[in-house]
């Protein structure tokens, strides 16, 4: 024992990588990553809702808008979407005299505002198929009870819905939690920015690396063990009966 | 027609970057994924604990993390190896890794534990009795690998398949930052040179819509191949 | 006894042999580009720059060729070491943290860092009172990125970019408030630039030493001592024979 701690702290002392300074960075870097994620993924998920309902609308200019909303986004990269707000925003003329570019002005916003519509868009289809896998037999149930459509979709589609959901937005957010290390691109010092900044500067891609690797691990972890919990709790009536 | 400032000859060779990159990368994935889901259903504890240990750690790192890991860590690593061998031996080996081979080994790496899942479940779904009956015929295992479990494993993985190479497609467009010419940044560089980042963002992404399209296209071909059979026992059904 | 001292030593001079610098007819050399007018790219896509043509002249001078591997910053050093290129001649300074990894020729080139600002900034003095919660641009994993980061990183908010260009770019479209660089290079991409309202503020800065180092150098891989001892040399000829100043005037003596 007292040998794994003379190993431990020889190996500290060695290390020059992991000092206050770079682990300032990682911890920074870890707040705007959690942030970030988790500001689109509940932005996403707010827009999503309506637009996937109005995404199985019978009228068709509702829905092929949105078809080609989600069309775009989920068939170009991300790191499209986001040169394009970044850089783009830019080059219209006189946005920096406008209130817009008080938001714009920082990175974060550009970033945010790209991952929250590319997370929508998949969040969408996500629902739609969802909606469209009601069981008929819910709904002619609820058509029996005289439900309007209004009130069929608050009580029954959508309630349902999210749960049949609940597996694939679960991969949606390890997705989102692993296309955010392209916000580096812009400067952002997410986890893989601060991981970028600490290679660059001691050049040791192991160290930095590997070891934001474990942090995106963890959180990748993490984000599965809560939708397994979620799905538990939520699904526990479509488990068979024992 | 929009003005591509010279640009265009240079897009258009990013884009044969991007296609030969994706589908070299694909190809490379689908082998790794076929050894990674055979590791994985092995009886062998050994081959079942590295399959599982290398699908959940490639699934629990960001792709770019593990590019930019793989791209300067690789070189610093195999420059150890060549070092060493020259202080031990005096043996001057070079090892060039080239961008390119370095970008498909990557991508192939990272999807080689998607389509592992892929093809584990896929597999896995192919009826047991289809299996029992190759048996009853007295077929080699060889045999029954290339007549029953491959062609009926196809149609369950197609799917996945299908949505692990859109993925993939996308995915190609990392390698910009890592320094390989592909066309997402002969676009950046252009946008940044022209001041005119519509010009050439916008194009580009279209490219890829059309890549996406085409593929689609060419995996709904494949699904009614694979599906020879089975799409007429489901008429019947009815 | 005497066989086995000729078997000893004439192994031990195969050994020596096989240990000698490999005679290069052609150098390649890592680059990264663009950093304006050092090194970058025309429209069409070929490589021009001071770096480049005092490069090219130097192979001249050594009767060999040269071949340029363009290659990102942050994987510069490490793309030296595992041969993706002989040496790099990419603006790179020789200071103490980078001479634990390579091996450096003379300085060719010693240039300043300076701060630019847009012209109507209210940033007078380069201090920590001024760039108080300023958003500062470097490029990461330079000295400047290490300067800035150690003196201001308390105070400022620094922006750290892949490449000078996505820099320069944000300086424009207003994301910055200034940016810390080489001087020839901001002066090339800032104040020669065709909107260019941008001045620089405060002094050049070539000091502390820990941070600025000794200039600019080629950077060789430490057992290349031989190569490197070349290119001093021909380094020395060219600056005795005017070709050096030629190419110094073509890009830093007053454009415009």
């Amino acid at each position: 024992m007292e040998q794994l701690s003379a190993w431990f702290t020889n190996l500290l002392a060695d290390n020059t990588i992991f000092n206050a300074q770079t682990l300032e960075y990682y911890a920074e870097g870890l707040a705007t990553t959690v942030q970030l994620v988790f500001l689109s993924l509940v932005i996403g998920l707010v827009m999503a809702v309506p637009l996937a309902i109005a995404r199985g609308s019978r009228r068709k200019w509702i829905k092929m808008p949105i078809f080609f909303y989600t069309y775009v986004f989920r068939g170009t990269p991300l790191l499209i979407q986001l040169y394009i707000i970044y850089y783009g925003v830019v080059f219209i003329d006189g946005i920096q005299d406008t209130w817009l570019w008080l938001i714009l002005e920082e990175p974060f916003y550009p970033a945010l505002i790209a991952f929250t519509l590319n997370t929508a868009a998949y969040t969408t289809e996500i629902f739609h198929g969802a909606i469209k896998a009601t069981s008929k037999g819910e709904i002619e149930a609820a058509r029996a009870y005289g439900m309007s459509r209004g009130l069929m979709m608050r009580r029954i589609i959508l309630p349902s819905a999210f749960r049949r959901a609940l597996p694939a937005y679960g991969n949606e957010v390890i997705f989102m939690l692993h296309a955010s290390a392209i916000a580096s691109v812009v400067t952002i010092m997410d986890l893989t920015g601060a991981a970028r900044l600490v290679y660059a500067r001691y050049y040791a891609p192991f160290d930095a690396f590997l070891f934001v690797a474990l942090l995106y691990l963890c959180l990748t972890f993490a984000i599965l063990y809560l939708f397994r919990y979620l799905e538990k709790r939520m699904l526990a009536h479509l488990k068979p009966q024992s | 027609m929009i003005d591509l400032q010279g640009y265009g000859p240079r897009i258009l060779e990013g884009a044969l970057v991007t296609i030969e990159l994706a589908v070299l990368s694909l190809l490379l994935a689908i082998v790794l994924g076929l050894l990674t889901a055979s590791a994985k259903m092995s009886r062998n504890w050994i081959l079942h604990r590295i399959g599982t240990l290398y699908t959940t750690v490639i699934r629990g790192v960001p792709d770019l993390v593990l590019m930019l890991l793989l791209f300067f860590g690789g070189q610093m690593g195999i420059n150890m190896v060549t070092d060493w061998l020259y202080d031990q031996f005096g043996i001057d080996i070079f090892i060039n890794i080239n961008e390119f081979v370095a970008g498909v080994v990557t991508i192939a790496l990272i999807f080689g534990a998607y389509m592992g899942e892929t093809f584990r479940g896929a597999f896995l779904a192919v009826d047991s009795g289809q299996i029992e009956a190759g048996r009853a015929y007295g077929m080699s295992e060889g045999l029954m690998f290339r007549r029953i479990r491959f062609p009926q494993m196809m149609r369950h993985a197609l799917p996945g398949l299908s949505n692990n190479w859109m993925v993939l497609l996308k995915t190609t467009a990392l390698v910009s930052i890592i320094g390989l010419t592909d066309m997402v940044r002969v676009a950046a560089e252009a946008s940044k040179a022209t001041h005119e980042p519509f010009t050439f963002l916008i194009p580009v992404a279209l490219i890829y819509l059309a890549i996406a399209s085409v593929s689609e296209w060419i995996f709904a071909r494949l699904q009614k191949h694979y599906n020879v059979g089975f799409g007429e026992a489901d008429e019947w059904n009815n | 006894m005497n066989k086995l001292l000729t078997v000893t030593l004439l192994s031990a001079a195969l050994i020596a042999g096989t240990a000698q610098a490999r005679d290069y007819d052609t150098v390649r050399f890592g680059v990264d580009v663009p950093y304006e007018p050092m090194e970058y790219r025309t429209p069409e896509g070929e490589l021009t720059g001071f770096d480049i043509e005092l490069g090219n002249a130097l192979c001249a001078e050594m009767g060999i060729e040269c071949e340029w591997i363009v290659q990102g910053w942050d994987g510069i050093i490490p793309g030296l070491m595992s041969r993706k290129y002989d040496a790099i001649m990419s603006s790179m300074t020789i200071n103490e943290e980078r001479r634990e990894q390579v091996l450096f020729s003379d300085p060719y080139f010693t240039p300043p860092s300076a701060w630019f600002v847009p012209s109507d900034s209210n940033i007078d003095m380069p201090a920590k009172e001024t760039l108080e919660g300023k958003n500062i641009g470097v490029q990461r994993g330079t000295l400047q990125d290490n300067y800035v980061s150690d003196m201001y990183g308390d105070v400022a908010d620094i922006n750290r970019y892949a490449t000078a260009d996505d820099m320069v770019l944000d300086m424009e479209a207003g994301r910055l408030d200034a940016v810390f660089l080489d001087f020839p290079v901001g002066k090339s991409t800032l104040l020669d630039s065709e909107d260019g309202n941008y001045k620089v503020v405060g002094s050049m800065i070539t000091e502390p030493k820990s941070y600025f180092g000794d200039g600019f150098g080629i950077a060789f891989r430490k057992r290349d001592e031989d190569l490197a001892s070349k290119f001093n040399e021909a380094l020395a000829t060219l600056k005795e024979n005017g070709t050096y100043d030629q190419i110094f005037n073509k890009y830093f003596s007053n454009r415009k």
